[in-house]
Protein backbone atom coordinates (compact mmCIF):
# COMPACT_ATOMS: atom_id res chain seq x y z
CA UNK A 1 0.00 0.00 0.00
CA UNK A 2 1.49 3.29 -1.10
CA UNK A 3 0.67 6.67 0.26
CA UNK A 4 -2.38 8.02 -1.60
CA UNK A 5 -3.86 4.62 -0.73
CA UNK A 6 -3.38 2.92 -4.10
CA UNK A 7 -3.82 -0.84 -3.59
CA UNK A 8 -0.77 -1.74 -5.66
CA UNK A 9 0.63 -4.49 -3.41
CA UNK A 10 -1.39 -7.42 -4.83
CA UNK A 11 -0.35 -6.50 -8.36
CA UNK A 12 3.31 -5.99 -7.50
CA UNK A 13 3.65 -9.16 -5.42
CA UNK A 14 4.25 -11.60 -8.34
CA UNK A 15 7.08 -9.42 -9.64
CA UNK A 16 9.00 -9.67 -6.37
CA UNK A 17 12.16 -7.54 -6.27
CA UNK A 18 12.10 -6.79 -9.99
CA UNK A 19 9.52 -4.02 -9.68
CA UNK A 20 10.33 -1.38 -7.10
CA UNK A 21 8.74 1.84 -5.91
CA UNK A 22 10.54 5.07 -6.69
CA UNK A 23 10.15 7.25 -3.61
CA UNK A 24 11.81 10.26 -5.24
CA UNK A 25 8.52 11.08 -6.97
CA UNK A 26 6.36 13.34 -4.84
CA UNK A 27 3.43 14.11 -7.13
CA UNK A 28 2.20 10.60 -7.83
CA UNK A 29 3.19 7.00 -7.12
CA UNK A 30 6.05 5.85 -9.28
CA UNK A 31 7.22 2.34 -10.18
CA UNK A 32 10.57 1.20 -11.60
CA UNK A 33 10.33 -1.79 -13.88
CA UNK A 34 12.80 -3.62 -16.15
CA UNK A 35 11.83 -3.87 -19.84
CA UNK A 36 11.21 -7.61 -19.60
CA UNK A 37 8.39 -7.16 -17.08
CA UNK A 38 6.88 -4.03 -18.62
CA UNK A 39 4.07 -5.59 -20.65
CA UNK A 40 3.02 -7.96 -17.84
CA UNK A 41 2.95 -5.12 -15.32
CA UNK A 42 1.00 -2.84 -17.64
CA UNK A 43 -1.56 -5.55 -18.38
CA UNK A 44 -2.01 -6.22 -14.66
CA UNK A 45 -2.40 -2.52 -13.88
CA UNK A 46 -5.04 -2.16 -16.57
CA UNK A 47 -7.02 -5.32 -15.76
CA UNK A 48 -6.88 -5.43 -11.95
CA UNK A 49 -10.41 -4.58 -10.80
CA UNK A 50 -9.23 -2.49 -7.86
CA UNK A 51 -6.90 -0.38 -10.04
CA UNK A 52 -8.18 -0.20 -13.63
CA UNK A 53 -5.48 2.00 -15.14
CA UNK A 54 -7.35 2.04 -18.43
CA UNK A 55 -5.91 5.27 -19.86
CA UNK A 56 -2.34 5.84 -21.03
CA UNK A 57 -1.74 9.59 -20.77
CA UNK A 58 1.73 9.76 -22.20
CA UNK A 59 5.00 8.03 -22.99
CA UNK A 60 8.13 10.15 -22.60
CA UNK A 61 11.59 9.25 -23.73
CA UNK A 62 14.58 10.43 -21.69
CA UNK A 63 18.23 10.49 -22.73
CA UNK A 64 20.49 10.48 -19.66
CA UNK A 65 23.71 10.66 -21.69
CA UNK A 66 26.51 10.22 -20.60
CA UNK A 67 25.10 8.23 -17.66
CA UNK A 68 24.38 4.55 -17.94
CA UNK A 69 21.88 3.06 -18.47
CA UNK A 70 21.52 5.80 -21.04
CA UNK A 71 17.81 5.80 -21.87
CA UNK A 72 14.60 5.80 -19.89
CA UNK A 73 10.94 5.58 -20.81
CA UNK A 74 8.33 7.20 -18.57
CA UNK A 75 4.73 6.05 -18.82
CA UNK A 76 1.96 8.07 -17.23
CA UNK A 77 -1.22 6.16 -16.51
CA UNK A 78 -4.62 7.35 -15.42
CA UNK A 79 -7.43 5.35 -13.92
CA UNK A 80 -10.67 6.79 -15.22
CA UNK A 81 -12.94 4.95 -12.70
CA UNK A 82 -10.81 5.88 -9.65
CA UNK A 83 -9.23 9.17 -10.82
CA UNK A 84 -5.77 7.88 -9.90
CA UNK A 85 -2.50 8.62 -11.59
CA UNK A 86 0.55 6.39 -11.76
CA UNK A 87 4.02 6.75 -13.27
CA UNK A 88 6.14 3.89 -14.57
CA UNK A 89 9.83 4.32 -15.29
CA UNK A 90 11.78 1.85 -17.38
CA UNK A 91 15.56 2.12 -17.80
CA UNK A 92 17.03 0.99 -21.12
CA UNK A 93 20.60 0.28 -22.13
CA UNK A 94 22.14 1.39 -25.43
CA UNK A 95 20.94 0.37 -28.05
CA UNK A 96 17.50 0.79 -26.47
CA UNK A 97 14.97 -1.94 -27.20
CA UNK A 98 11.72 -2.38 -25.31
CA UNK A 99 8.55 -4.43 -25.96
CA UNK A 100 5.59 -2.44 -27.26
CA UNK A 101 2.52 -1.83 -25.11
CA UNK A 102 0.22 -1.19 -28.07
CA UNK A 103 -1.69 -4.37 -27.28
CA UNK A 104 -2.38 -3.02 -23.79
CA UNK A 105 -3.32 0.52 -24.74
CA UNK A 106 -3.93 1.24 -28.43
CA UNK A 107 -2.97 4.88 -27.96
CA UNK A 108 0.61 3.78 -27.30
CA UNK A 109 1.00 3.44 -31.07
CA UNK A 110 1.70 7.11 -31.77
CA UNK A 111 3.47 7.76 -28.45
CA UNK A 112 5.92 4.98 -29.22
CA UNK A 113 6.45 6.23 -32.75
CA UNK A 114 7.33 9.62 -31.24
CA UNK A 115 9.85 8.07 -28.85
CA UNK A 116 11.33 6.11 -31.75
CA UNK A 117 11.46 9.19 -33.97
CA UNK A 118 13.19 11.49 -31.50
CA UNK A 119 15.23 9.09 -29.32
CA UNK A 120 15.74 6.06 -31.53
CA UNK A 121 14.14 3.71 -29.01
CA UNK A 122 13.08 0.53 -30.79
CA UNK A 123 9.69 -0.87 -29.79
CA UNK A 124 9.71 -4.59 -30.37
CA UNK A 125 6.46 -5.79 -31.93
CA UNK A 126 5.13 -2.33 -32.82
CA UNK A 127 2.56 -2.65 -35.65
CA UNK A 128 3.69 0.48 -37.53
CA UNK A 129 7.27 1.44 -36.59
CA UNK A 130 7.63 4.54 -38.78
CA UNK A 131 8.78 8.00 -37.85
CA UNK A 132 5.98 10.37 -36.89
CA UNK A 133 7.40 13.93 -36.84
CA UNK A 134 10.49 13.88 -38.99
CA UNK A 135 10.22 13.22 -42.69
CA UNK A 136 10.73 9.90 -44.38
CA UNK A 137 14.37 9.12 -44.95
CA UNK A 138 15.58 11.33 -42.11
CA UNK A 139 18.71 10.08 -40.41
CA UNK A 140 19.44 10.57 -36.73
CA UNK A 141 17.43 11.10 -33.57
CA UNK A 142 17.13 14.83 -32.80
CA UNK A 143 16.31 14.72 -29.09
CA UNK A 144 19.39 12.72 -28.14
CA UNK A 145 21.87 14.67 -26.08
CA UNK A 146 24.68 14.16 -28.58
CA UNK A 147 22.62 15.50 -31.49
CA UNK A 148 23.56 19.12 -32.38
CA UNK A 149 20.77 21.61 -31.64
CA UNK A 150 20.95 23.11 -35.12
CA UNK A 151 21.16 19.76 -36.86
CA UNK A 152 23.67 18.96 -39.53
CA UNK A 153 24.68 21.29 -42.33
CA UNK A 154 22.96 20.98 -45.71
CA UNK A 155 21.30 23.15 -48.37
CA UNK A 156 18.38 24.21 -46.20
CA UNK A 157 20.44 24.58 -43.05
CA UNK A 158 23.69 26.44 -43.72
CA UNK A 159 24.23 27.11 -39.99
CA UNK A 160 24.13 23.46 -38.96
CA UNK A 161 27.00 21.48 -37.47
CA UNK A 162 29.44 19.57 -39.63
CA UNK A 163 28.70 15.88 -39.86
CA UNK A 164 31.13 13.60 -38.08
CA UNK A 165 33.31 12.22 -40.86
CA UNK A 166 33.92 8.67 -39.73
CA UNK A 167 30.30 7.74 -39.08
CA UNK A 168 29.33 8.82 -42.59
CA UNK A 169 25.64 8.69 -41.69
CA UNK A 170 23.87 10.96 -39.28
CA UNK B 1 -16.86 61.86 -60.13
CA UNK B 2 -17.81 65.51 -60.00
CA UNK B 3 -16.43 67.58 -62.85
CA UNK B 4 -15.46 64.50 -64.91
CA UNK B 5 -18.89 62.89 -65.16
CA UNK B 6 -20.65 62.88 -68.55
CA UNK B 7 -18.17 65.31 -70.10
CA UNK B 8 -16.60 63.01 -72.68
CA UNK B 9 -17.73 61.15 -75.75
CA UNK B 10 -16.95 57.46 -76.34
CA UNK B 11 -13.19 57.64 -76.18
CA UNK B 12 -10.14 55.47 -76.72
CA UNK B 13 -7.41 55.48 -74.09
CA UNK B 14 -3.92 55.37 -75.46
CA UNK B 15 -1.30 53.67 -73.31
CA UNK B 16 1.67 51.41 -73.76
CA UNK B 17 1.12 47.67 -73.78
CA UNK B 18 3.42 47.17 -70.81
CA UNK B 19 1.57 49.78 -68.81
CA UNK B 20 -1.81 48.11 -69.32
CA UNK B 21 -0.40 44.62 -68.71
CA UNK B 22 1.36 45.69 -65.54
CA UNK B 23 -1.69 47.62 -64.40
CA UNK B 24 -3.93 44.60 -64.82
CA UNK B 25 -1.42 42.34 -63.10
CA UNK B 26 -0.91 44.55 -60.11
CA UNK B 27 -4.60 45.29 -59.71
CA UNK B 28 -5.67 41.71 -59.22
CA UNK B 29 -3.02 40.04 -57.10
CA UNK B 30 -4.75 36.90 -55.96
CA UNK B 31 -2.92 35.10 -53.16
CA UNK B 32 -3.31 31.48 -52.23
CA UNK B 33 -5.41 30.64 -49.22
CA UNK B 34 -2.41 29.14 -47.54
CA UNK B 35 -0.91 29.78 -44.12
CA UNK B 36 1.64 27.80 -42.18
CA UNK B 37 1.85 29.30 -38.69
CA UNK B 38 0.88 32.27 -36.50
CA UNK B 39 1.62 34.84 -39.24
CA UNK B 40 -1.35 33.35 -41.07
CA UNK B 41 -3.60 34.77 -38.34
CA UNK B 42 -2.38 38.25 -39.18
CA UNK B 43 -2.82 37.45 -42.86
CA UNK B 44 -6.42 36.40 -42.20
CA UNK B 45 -6.92 39.58 -40.22
CA UNK B 46 -5.57 41.59 -43.14
CA UNK B 47 -8.07 39.91 -45.42
CA UNK B 48 -11.08 40.50 -43.18
CA UNK B 49 -13.29 43.55 -42.79
CA UNK B 50 -11.06 45.71 -40.60
CA UNK B 51 -8.06 45.85 -42.95
CA UNK B 52 -9.83 44.60 -46.07
CA UNK B 53 -7.22 43.50 -48.60
CA UNK B 54 -10.02 43.39 -51.19
CA UNK B 55 -9.55 47.13 -51.65
CA UNK B 56 -6.32 46.37 -53.48
CA UNK B 57 -7.85 43.67 -55.63
CA UNK B 58 -6.27 41.08 -53.36
CA UNK B 59 -8.72 38.19 -53.17
CA UNK B 60 -7.74 34.86 -51.64
CA UNK B 61 -8.07 31.91 -54.00
CA UNK B 62 -8.33 28.30 -52.87
CA UNK B 63 -6.21 26.89 -55.70
CA UNK B 64 -2.60 27.54 -56.75
CA UNK B 65 -3.78 27.34 -60.36
CA UNK B 66 -5.83 30.49 -59.88
CA UNK B 67 -3.40 32.47 -57.77
CA UNK B 68 -0.67 34.95 -58.58
CA UNK B 69 0.90 35.43 -55.15
CA UNK B 70 2.06 33.01 -52.51
CA UNK B 71 2.23 34.50 -49.04
CA UNK B 72 4.55 32.28 -47.03
CA UNK B 73 3.04 33.16 -43.66
CA UNK B 74 4.92 31.26 -41.00
CA UNK B 75 7.69 28.87 -40.07
CA UNK B 76 8.66 26.60 -42.95
CA UNK B 77 9.68 23.28 -41.49
CA UNK B 78 11.88 20.87 -43.39
CA UNK B 79 8.94 18.52 -43.69
CA UNK B 80 6.78 21.31 -45.14
CA UNK B 81 9.38 22.60 -47.62
CA UNK B 82 8.62 20.13 -50.47
CA UNK B 83 4.91 20.95 -50.16
CA UNK B 84 5.60 24.70 -50.35
CA UNK B 85 7.76 24.06 -53.39
CA UNK B 86 5.03 22.01 -55.04
CA UNK B 87 2.41 24.71 -54.43
CA UNK B 88 4.77 27.24 -55.98
CA UNK B 89 5.40 25.02 -58.98
CA UNK B 90 1.65 24.62 -59.53
CA UNK B 91 1.10 28.36 -59.85
CA UNK B 92 0.86 29.84 -63.34
CA UNK B 93 3.27 32.60 -64.30
CA UNK B 94 3.58 35.46 -63.59
CA UNK B 95 3.84 34.48 -59.95
CA UNK B 96 5.14 36.32 -56.95
CA UNK B 97 6.16 35.32 -53.45
CA UNK B 98 5.84 37.35 -50.27
CA UNK B 99 7.85 36.01 -47.33
CA UNK B 100 5.81 37.15 -44.36
CA UNK B 101 7.46 37.28 -40.95
CA UNK B 102 10.89 36.57 -39.57
CA UNK B 103 10.52 32.78 -39.76
CA UNK B 104 9.81 32.77 -43.47
CA UNK B 105 12.58 35.31 -44.09
CA UNK B 106 15.39 33.68 -42.10
CA UNK B 107 14.07 30.91 -39.88
CA UNK B 108 13.73 33.41 -37.03
CA UNK B 109 14.32 32.09 -33.55
CA UNK B 110 13.97 28.54 -34.84
CA UNK B 111 17.59 27.96 -35.70
CA UNK B 112 17.13 24.21 -35.34
CA UNK B 113 17.39 20.94 -37.20
CA UNK B 114 13.74 21.01 -38.26
CA UNK B 115 13.30 24.49 -39.76
CA UNK B 116 14.35 25.84 -43.16
CA UNK B 117 16.57 28.87 -42.54
CA UNK B 118 14.66 31.18 -44.85
CA UNK B 119 12.10 30.18 -47.47
CA UNK B 120 14.38 31.60 -50.19
CA UNK B 121 16.24 28.30 -49.90
CA UNK B 122 13.13 26.68 -51.39
CA UNK B 123 11.46 29.27 -53.66
CA UNK B 124 12.44 32.70 -55.02
CA UNK B 125 11.08 35.55 -52.86
CA UNK B 126 9.98 38.95 -54.21
CA UNK B 127 8.99 40.81 -51.06
CA UNK B 128 10.12 40.35 -47.47
CA UNK B 129 7.71 41.61 -44.81
CA UNK B 130 9.54 41.85 -41.50
CA UNK B 131 7.95 41.37 -38.11
CA UNK B 132 7.14 38.66 -35.63
CA UNK B 133 4.39 38.55 -36.65
CA UNK B 134 4.03 41.56 -38.97
CA UNK B 135 0.91 43.60 -38.36
CA UNK B 136 -1.74 43.57 -41.10
CA UNK B 137 -0.62 47.06 -42.11
CA UNK B 138 2.85 45.66 -42.77
CA UNK B 139 1.37 43.02 -45.05
CA UNK B 140 -0.62 45.71 -46.85
CA UNK B 141 2.63 47.61 -47.26
CA UNK B 142 4.18 44.45 -48.68
CA UNK B 143 1.43 44.26 -51.28
CA UNK B 144 1.89 47.92 -52.20
CA UNK B 145 5.63 47.28 -52.58
CA UNK B 146 4.87 44.32 -54.81
CA UNK B 147 2.55 46.48 -56.90
CA UNK B 148 5.33 49.01 -57.30
CA UNK B 149 7.70 46.26 -58.34
CA UNK B 150 5.24 45.04 -60.96
CA UNK B 151 4.71 48.57 -62.27
CA UNK B 152 8.32 48.73 -63.44
CA UNK B 153 8.31 45.31 -65.09
CA UNK B 154 9.15 45.12 -68.78
CA UNK B 155 6.76 42.62 -70.31
CA UNK B 156 6.80 43.25 -74.06
CA UNK B 157 9.64 45.76 -74.08
CA UNK B 158 13.20 44.52 -74.32
CA UNK B 159 14.86 43.96 -70.97
CA UNK B 160 18.07 45.62 -72.09
CA UNK B 161 17.52 49.29 -72.95
CA UNK B 162 20.72 49.41 -75.04
CA UNK B 163 19.33 46.70 -77.30
CA UNK B 164 16.08 48.57 -77.66
CA UNK B 165 17.91 51.70 -78.78
CA UNK B 166 19.45 49.94 -81.77
CA UNK B 167 16.38 47.78 -82.41
CA UNK B 168 14.00 47.80 -85.34
CA UNK B 169 11.39 49.98 -83.70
Amino acid sequence: MLRNGLPLAPVLLPFGQRVSIDNSATDMPCLLVPPADLVDLCTQLRDDVSLRFDFLSDICGVDLHPKTPRFMLVYHLFSLPHKWRLRIKCHLTDPPIVPTVTQVWTTANWHEREAYDLYGITFDGHPDPRRIYMWEGYEGYPMRRDFPLRGYKDDYNPMGAERPAKEGGR
Amino acid sequence: MGILSNRFQDNVFFTSSDAIINWSRKSSLWPQTFGIACCAIEMISAGCARYDLDRFGVVFRPSPRQSDVMIVAGTVTRKMAPIVRRLYDQMAEPRYVIAMGTCAISGGVYNTYAVVQGVDHVIPVDIHVAGCPPRPEALLHGFVQLQEKITGTKVLRRQDSADAAVGTI
